[in-house]
């Protein structure tokens, strides 16, 4: 091999490294990380259940069958039945797609109208930052699942409500976050750059600051819909979510508590599920944090 | 210290106002007609009428809302629907049990959360390390709702050792006070283990040990005293979300507090009872983050007053 060409094989390996991004890097970490594996191969399997629920479930979610009311897990119902003989099995199945749409519509509502208010705030200050921190400082004066529960009293119970609150519910800690990232972000030569050579506001954020604050986002979003899976689950066993006979996990362990001598298993079950799910998005959530950035907490 | 405290009460007045403001709304975003809703059903309309100007609902908002607040800083809420009480009897009949709960429950969690923290700590990477960490998860992913549900049916159904709801001796206690302490005591645990482990890495550790000290002394008087720093500020806020999660936990045990009351009035539309309640609660919350940011600047002396 000639000195030119063992230049340019050195020169295509350095090209080659740099070329693997961000994206790539945080990805070949992630799939080192065990936990955050076993967390998104739980998460993939919510998903597969959520979406081809139809196919996997054996029974209709929601079809009574008081003949075999309260059974207990057998051969023909993998985990028994409730009180209207419906089987647990295919609720949870069914119960999947409910949390899932749940959890995503009420993380990205949240995450959406977080990052627009937390960029504004950190982007412009002054009078904007102070107004819109100083109404998350009074959403964050309810707290815990107090802010759902006062959401849910003003517009009502209901499966759709239960997202706007969950959202809502989400939205200062979005705020918050994407705030903080852009004060830090905004103060770097390439935004300086960008305003220099004359790019407006608008575009700024859009193509510089967003970008760069989008792991953070990821990560939050991925630990947010743990939560919101969690408080919609709360919401709907105190009645304030969705109602029955929709299959929600939530809803069918409220069903079960009063049943709870005659036939654990139909509180038993929905419960177990929430833990799974709520478990799968954390260990994955925590996983995101450390492959796109590991000094990064939360 | 004084000027700080003052600095901070000055902060917390807008929020405080706000927090009136949105839970006074809260009535007016109700669909339909408030003066109905309130009145009932079977209410005529002539009972409507007469509820909505002795309510002051026909005057404009503005009016309404500091007539509202008015009432309420003479200690007023106005009556409940559903019971015809006043809302600050109905809620002063409860609260007490309320607050019992939460402490015990926060005493649980402060056991259970820093045993399992220096446990783990002083055993880093060791069986113990990983155990207490992973249950610690599992506390954090756990739904209350169901581990009340669940232990009521392992110690009060199967093994009949504790009554299985309602409020009386200290056996009424123990299984919802666990079921609200466990996620606070996984926190708990997560904050002491982080934090005992950065203070076992400093230079002054090493100089105990290097002088010969015991363990147990270095870790118990030199590296806990600094350690807990942190740890006593989680356990402030962890005490104030437990006032509010024992809502959940006085739906599952039938617990007469102030969680369930606020479940039942939802239920009830009873709207003077649940804006008493979100108010007591966001207050007391805000109240105890106050007390919390004092404390920490109390406990660590490199945080000066002045810087706020």
């Amino acid at each position: 091999m000639t000195t030119v060409d063992a230049t340019a094989a050195a020169a295509n390996l350095v090209l080659a490294q740099r070329s693997r991004s961000l994206w790539r890097d945080a990805w070949a970490r992630l799939i080192r990380n065990r936990a955050a594996v076993f967390g998104g191969v739980i998460v993939l399997l919510l998903i597969i259940a959520g979406l081809a629920a139809p196919l996997l479930a054996p029974y209709s979610p929601i079809k009574q069958d008081l003949r075999n009311s309260v059974k207990p897990p057998s051969m023909q119902h993998l985990l028994g039945t409730d009180v209207h003989g419906r089987d647990i099995f295919s609720r949870i199945i069914y119960g999947a797609s409910y949390s899932l749409r749940i959890g995503f519509l009420g993380a990205f509502l949240a995450g959406l109208i977080g990052s627009v208010l937390g960029l504004i705030s950190g982007f412009y200050g002054g009078l904007a930052d102070l107004l819109i921190m100083r109404f998350m400082d009074i959403l964050l004066a309810f707290p815990g699942l107090l802010l759902a529960i006062a959401i849910i009293a003003a517009i009502g119970p209901g499966l759709n409500n239960v997202i706007i609150a969950v959202a809502i519910f989400s939205v200062p800690t979005f705020t918050r976050v994407v705030r903080g990232s852009v004060l830090s972000v905004r103060q770097n030569e390439y935004i300086v750059a960008a305003r220099t050579v004359g790019a407006t506001d608008n575009r700024i954020m859009r193509l510089h600051l967003f970008p760069n604050i989008l792991a953070p986002l990821i990560v939050l979003v991925t630990m947010r819909i743990a939560t919101a899976i969690l408080t919609a689950a709360s919401l709907s066993f105190l009645g304030l979510g969705a109602q029955p006979p929709t299959p929600e996990w939530g809803a069918m362990l409220s069903d079960g508590r009063d049943y709870l001598v005659l036939a654990p298993h139909v509180a038993a079950f929905p419960g177990l599920a929430i833990l799974l799910a709520v478990l799968g998005f954390n260990l994955l959530g925590d996983g995101l944090r450390d492959a796109l950035d590991p000094r990064m907490r939360l | 210290m004084f000027t700080y405290l003052l600095r901070r009460l000055v902060i917390i007045i807008p929020t405080l106002i706000g927090v009136s403001i949105a839970v006074f709304l809260l009535l007016h975003m109700v669909p339909g007609d408030p003066a109905r809703l309130m009145a009932g059903l079977d209410a005529t309309q002539a009972d409507v009428e007469m509820l909505r100007e002795s309510l002051g609902l026909n005057r404009p908002l503005p009016e309404q809302y500091f007539m509202w607040l008015g009432n309420l800083l003479q200690g007023n809420m106005g009556r409940s629907t559903r019971t015809h009480n006043l809302v600050t009897y109905e809620i002063g009949l409860r609260l007490p049990a309320t607050a019992q709960l939460t402490l015990v429950s926060i005493v649980i969690a402060v056991i259970i959360g820093l045993s399992a923290g220096i446990i783990a700590a002083t055993r880093r990477n060791s069986a113990w390390d990983y155990t207490s960490m992973i249950v610690a998860l599992l506390g954090i992913c756990t739904p209350s709702f169901w581990l009340g549900l669940m232990l009521m049916w392992i110690f009060a159904v199967e093994l009949r050792w504790l009554p299985t709801s309602g409020r009386g001796d200290w056996r009424h206690l123990v299984l919802p006070g666990i079921t609200l302490g466990v996620g606070a005591a996984a926190i708990i645990a997560r904050v002491t283990r982080s934090s005992l482990l950065e203070v076992l890495n400093q230079d002054y550790i090493r100089t105990a040990k290097a002088k010969g000290l015991r363990e147990q002394v270095v870790i118990y008087r030199h590296a806990l005293k600094n350690a807990l720093i942190p740890v006593v500020t989680v356990i402030g806020l962890e005490f104030g979300f437990l006032l509010a999660g024992a809502v959940i936990t006085e739906t599952v045990f039938a617990y007469p507090g102030v969680g369930r009351l606020l479940v039942d009035s939802i239920a009830f539309r009873d709207y003077p009872m649940v804006q008493g309640i979100l108010l007591i609660l966001a207050a007391q919350f805000v109240l105890v983050n106050l007390l919390v940011d004092l404390l920490y600047a109390w406990l660590d002396p490199r945080i000066h007053y002045d810087n706020g």
